[in-house]
């Protein structure tokens, strides 16, 4: 038993919490709801226990470090928090529909981190320029940031699908939290992975100036975490100042959460220093 | 003058200028800053690359047009923040803050219960409650009873304009620097000192008024051949003392006099000295002897005189490139001369020639420099002291907000109605939430006693 046969493992029991959450938002029966939340505690469990076993394999590897180095690793990761994020929102707001649209995204990101053939789920050693007290300070604020915005953008489709169904004809829309809830609950996850978002581009940039001797360089990656700060800057300017509300802030969300996909994912394709992050 | 004021109090533009940032840099991602004009004229041909030159995108963060709207965005928030915070100001800073009991009685999600207590019995009980978690608080009589008003947090609606000046610090921090810092590299060979440094961006030499000594430089690797470290030691000489010395590697640079060193790159320099094996055909004995590029040494049983001319980094045999390899000369008592070629990847060569010395390369030190990026930003600090603000505004202007509360006592005979009522100016949610706990918590409290 080692870390990635757990980790794939987790890939299954979230793909099975996904599928319960949807089950119970579909049929309305509070049995394969409350089978869900259990599952994704389980998947949760499995999660962190992956995460704790490769760092402790890496050490038995002699190249010890934190499980945050790579695609792999932070795809994991970022699984792991979206899981937390939305656990506590369950806890919060007592509505299981929102596990339908957001354990699913944790569930893809652990599928393609344990089954694309791009990604190596070998445990390296570190690169000289990943050798820093900030990897894992650095990391663990952009993911928590992401998480958020994950959740966000599953919250956004939500609102999207209710604030259509007017008349309340629809049956499946029945259960979903009403537009009032879904509006504050993504502002609130957009506030929260907005400061996790500006102090991860923050601890980059201090890392960035120890070990290249400048906090920004434009790099393709900070260049596009700033876009996506410069989008969700817009969306908490334009809630905030000038009240927009309902759908003009449910696409700005959208909208956020592709530039963090694109962040994310897309820079790899362009040229920059923070390559490492792409395999 | 007051139309221009008026132009950058608005959202809207903030709005704009957010959305004009984020999509204008997109495009310097896409293409690549800052290299040679070939290789854009070979990339998008001689029309796009004359377009794209106009406009500056091959350096567009740099570029007229993008710092335009980094001002504007700035003055936008400056004068935002100045029209707003008056108002702010004397909202924050007043002795008295007003409390309108109609407006908290009128509110719709009040909590009441009611007590079997007389009014006065409560009044210390709440008012200890309320004043562990409320930093300011003030009873009233009413025309039936009294009520206790309470608040905390008052100054954080000072928190966004923290946000709003750790930007400016952030802009002015970023012009100090590239006013008063420089940005540069230096390639130092193992054993040599330098006082001076290459600025890329514009191409110039700036002197340092100390030196740099790269004493050693060591790079390692991983069993898989991935890089596991590169180390320069290094020492600052002043007049030609060392007087700091420091191991460098990546992500552990050397600060002296507020210039950064950091170790960048490497790359191996061509080898000073070589010790070559000079063999005898006739009597089949091995000679080794140590040579300097350019010195000229005698062969040992008189076959003449080597003379090591050069190092080159690529030879080319036949027109096949076979790597590095030293050149060298033999010149016969006789006076008659043959060049000799001792590539490093064949030892052999020199044995194909089939001459009475065979000459081969036996050892050598490889020489190597350190790629230092040597930078000065004086504007650092104010950059990080804008950093920390940044994230202290932010998390004050999200999650901290000027809550009010007031508790409303009004005598029903023996007995006692009291309302639990709240204000905040932010997370209306929230406070609802706040205020069902506390009235639930003071139910307990009535039980309690």
């Amino acid at each position: 038993m080692n870390s990635s046969f757990l980790l794939s493992i987790t890939t299954f029991i979230y793909g099975l919490a996904a599928f319960l959450y949807i089950a119970f938002w579909v049929f309305k029966k509070p049995l394969p709801g409350r089978l869900a939340t259990w599952t994704t505690m389980i998947g949760l469990s499995g999660n962190l226990a992956g995460v704790i076993m490769r760092w402790v394999e890496s050490y038995r590897l002699g190249v010890g470090h934190a499980p945050l180095s790579n695609l792999y690793e932070s795809l994991v990761f970022f699984s792991m928090t979206i899981i937390i994020v939305y656990l506590v929102i369950e806890m919060k707001y007592k509505n299981r529909i929102i596990g339908a649209f957001t354990t699913p995204i944790a569930f893809l990101a652990m599928a393609y981190a344990s089954m694309s053939p791009n990604i190596s789920d070998r445990i390296q050693p570190l690169l000289p320029a990943l050798k820093s007290n900030w990897l894992i300070a650095h990391v663990i604020t952009c993911f928590v940031g992401y998480a958020a915005f994950a959740i966000a953008f599953g919250i956004s489709c939500m609102y999207l699908f209710k604030q259509r169904d007017t008349g309340a004809k629809s049956s499946l829309l029945a259960h979903f939290p009403n537009t009032k809830v879904l509006e504050e609950l993504n502002h609130q996850m957009i506030m929260f992975g907005f400061l996790f978002l500006t102090t991860g581009i923050i601890t980059g940039a201090v890392w960035a100036n120890s070990a290249w001797g400048r906090y920004w360089g434009w790099d393709p990656k900070e260049t596009w975490s700033l876009i996506t700060w410069f989008i969700y800057a817009t969306l908490l300017h334009a809630r905030m100042m000038k009240g927009w509300g309902g759908k003009r802030i449910a696409y700005l969300s959208i909208i956020g959460f592709v530039a963090v996909l694109f962040t994310y994912f897309g820079v790899n394709y362009l040229p920059g220093l923070h390559s490492y992050g792409a395999s | 003058m007051n139309t221009i004021w008026k132009f950058f109090t608005s959202v809207k533009l903030t709005v704009v200028l957010l959305l004009s940032l984020a999509a204008t840099s997109i495009v310097g991602t896409l293409i690549p800053q800052n290299e040679n004009p070939a290789a854009y004229v070979q990339a998008y041909g001689e029309f796009l690359y004359r377009l794209f030159n106009v406009f500056d995108l091959f350096d567009m963060y740099h570029s007229w047009w993008f710092q335009l709207l980094i001002v504007l965005l700035t003055l936008n928030i400056v004068v935002c923040s100045i029209d707003r915070l008056s108002t702010t100001w004397k909202i924050v800073f007043i002795k008295n803050p007003p409390f309108i009991l109609s407006r908290f009685r009128d509110q719709a999600d009040n909590e009441y219960f009611v007590v079997d207590r007389p009014s006065e019995q409560l009044k210390d009980l709440y008012e200890t409650f309320v004043s562990r978690g409320y930093g300011y608080i003030r009873t009233e009589q009413t025309d039936k009873g009294y009520s206790i008003f309470a608040e905390k947090w008052r100054w954080t609606r000072l928190g966004v304009y923290g946000v709003h000046l750790s930007v400016v610090l952030l802009l002015i921090g970023a012009l100090i620097g590239s006013f008063f810092g420089f940005d540069g590299y230096v390639n130092i060979p193992e054993g040599e000192v330098a006082n001076s440094i290459r600025i890329r961006n514009p191409g110039r030499t700036q002197p340092l008024d100390f030196g740099i000594l790269c004493e050693d430089f060591n790079v390692s690797f991983y069993d898989s051949g991935m890089p596991k470290e590169y180390r320069s030691s290094l020492a600052i000489t002043e007049n030609g003392k060392p007087v700091l010395k420091k191991d460098i590697v990546v992500n552990d640079p050397l600060r002296y006099k507020g210039i950064n060193i950091f170790q960048s790159s490497y790359g191996q320099l061509p080898p000073k000295e070589v010790t070559l094996s000079f063999k005898s055909s006739k009597t089949g004995k091995a000679y080794k002897k140590k040579v300097l590029i350019g010195q000229q040494i005698e062969i040992p049983e008189a076959g003449g005189k080597f003379i090591l001319k050069d190092y080159v980094g690529s030879y080319n045999f036949r027109g096949r490139p076979i790597g590095e390899a030293f050149i060298g000369m033999i010149v016969h008592d006789n006076g008659s001369s043959v060049e000799i070629v001792l590539p490093l990847r064949f030892p052999d060569f020199d044995r194909m020639q089939k001459r009475d010395i065979i000459v081969s390369v036996s050892e050598y030190a490889p020489r190597y420099y350190t790629g230092l990026q040597v930078t000065k930003d004086p504007g650092v600090w104010v950059v990080y002291s804008g950093f920390i603000l940044l994230i202290i505004g932010c998390y004050i202007t999200f999650f901290m907000s000027h809550q009010r509360l007031c508790i409303d006592i009004v005598k029903k005979g023996k007995k006692c109605r009291v309302m639990v009522s709240g204000t905040a100016n932010k997370n209306k949610f929230g406070m609802q939430n706040k205020i069902k706990r506390i009235s639930e918590k003071l139910i307990d409290l009535k039980q309690r006693t």
